[in-house]
Order: C-alpha cells, then sequence, then structure tokens
C-alpha cells in the first residue's frame, strides 16, 4: 500500500487509494478481490498479491500504452 | 473510550516527532449519530483525531460528504469513509493520497509512514522508477484493496 502513496507523492497523475474492502463490499465483487492486496490500475490493470516496486512499475507504464489498454479493457469485458 | 491506548500513543508521538513541514488531514463523514451514518466513520474520525493530538504538525478538517459535495468532488471522493492526506499550507497541495475505510491493523502503520513521507516531501523511490513515473503524463488511479490484519 506505501508504494501507491509512494507513487502518487512523486507525480501528480498518480492517485492511490487505500481501499478497506471489508467496508465496501460492492467493490470486492466489483474487482473480484478474492485475496489480498488487490492492486487496481485504471479499472483494467489487475494484481494480485504483493507487487514489488520494478514489478508495479513496468504495470503503471501501460496506461501510456492506448494499444495494451485497449487490449486490456476488452479482455476483461470478454 | 480512546482507539489508541497509551503504549500505541507513545510510538506514535516517536514516530512523528520528527515531522518538519506540516501536513493536513481532509477526513469525509456523513450524518455521524443519525439514521444515515457509515458504519466506520465514526471511529475513522475518532482514530484521525487521536493520531492528529499527538502531533502538532498535523491538522484536521473534517467535512460532511452530502454537507461538502463541492470538496468532494474536488478531491473525487467516491464513498466514506475518506481520508485524503495533503501537505498542509495555503494552499494546501494535494498529493492524491487516498484512504477509504478505516486504517487500522497493518494499514495503521502505513498512514504513520505516508504522515512522516508527506512531512518530508519526498517518497523515497528508486531512481529507475522515479525515471519511469516522470513519464506518466495521463490520469492515473492505484486502488489498492486491503483488509483489517
Amino acid at each position: 500500500m506505501l508504494l501507491a502513496h509512494k507513487l502518487a507523492l512523486a507525480s501528480p497523475h498518480i492517485t492511490g487509494d487505500m481501499v478497506e474492502v471489508s467496508e465496501f463490499p460492492h467493490l470486492a465483487a466489483k474487482y473480484r478481490v478474492y485475496g489480498v492486496p488487490r492492486t487496481v490500475i485504471n479499472e483494467v490493470i489487475q494484481i494480485e498479491g504483493a507487487v514489488p516496486e520494478n514489478a508495479l512499475v513496468t504495470e503503471l507504464m501501460k496506461v501510456e500504452d492506448e494499444a495494451t489498454m485497449a487490449r486490456l479493457s476488452a479482455e476483461l469485458n470478454a | 473510550m480512546p482507539l489508541l491506548d497509551d503504549r500505541v500513543q507513545k510510538q506514535v508521538r516517536t514516530a512523528l516527532a520528527a515531522l518538519q513541514a506540516p501536513v493536513r488531514l481532509v477526513m469525509f463523514t456523513q450524518g455521524e449519530g443519525g439514521a444515515l451514518e457509515c458504519a466506520f466513520c465514526g471511529e475513522t474520525r475518532q482514530l484521525v483525531e487521536e493520531i492528529a493530538k499527538l502531533s502538532d504538525k498535523i491538522a484536521v478538517d473534517v467535512r460532511d460528504f452530502q454537507g461538502d459535495a463541492d470538496l468532494a468532488r474536488f478531491y473525487g471522493i467516491d464513498k466514506i469513509p475518506a481520508i485524503v492526506m495533503e501537505t498542509a499550507g495555503a494552499p494546501p497541495r494535494d498529493q492524491g493520497i487516498r484512504f477509504y475505510g478505516i486504517p487500522s491493523g497493518y494499514e495503521f502503520s502505513t498512514f504513520i509512514e505516508d504522515l512522516r513521507m508527506v512531512s518530508r516531501g519526498s517518497a523515497g523511490l528508486g531512481a529507475p522508477t522515479q525515471q519511469a513515473v516522470a513519464g506518466i503524463t495521463r490520469p492515473v488511479r492505484i486502488q489498492v484493496f486491503v483488509t483489517p490484519t
């Protein structure tokens, strides 16, 4: 969780939300949270479990790639 | 009845002793004590206020999710309880740090560590990460789902 907030502090474009999922059960269903932590970036990049810094940054950079984001979105809605 | 016992208060006071720049917490709650109360709003507000009492560098601004709907919109708050942690000042500087739900258990440590980080104004990320993040030009929302453990 700390990492998402570090990234938020480091960039004016990034917001980092801690979501205590037991208080928001509808989000647990929406984002298919079966285990924690679960990280969701711009709705479509979804990562299960703890993520090391370099791995999260790799995922994060996908937001700049429109084709990849469109593909992930299509996969999610399939 | 305080949420933080004497021992924890002492630990937090020590952890926050080195705060430099002031930090502002904007907490969104709703209709406490009334029919509209959200389950953890009262407890979350109490926790935030107890933490703020342990350092003169922390200011708390409690707002009503419905009554202050414009401010909630400004911060992009879409559920409560919510806490915005930002750099205090005139004007304060939103750093994009949000807590939805009560930061307890492991996330309590995150909250305290975040206070130190925001006060310091530096995330302490590695150079490759800083470089990558500088290339972000689009709005990004990272949601991390956690449970109280």
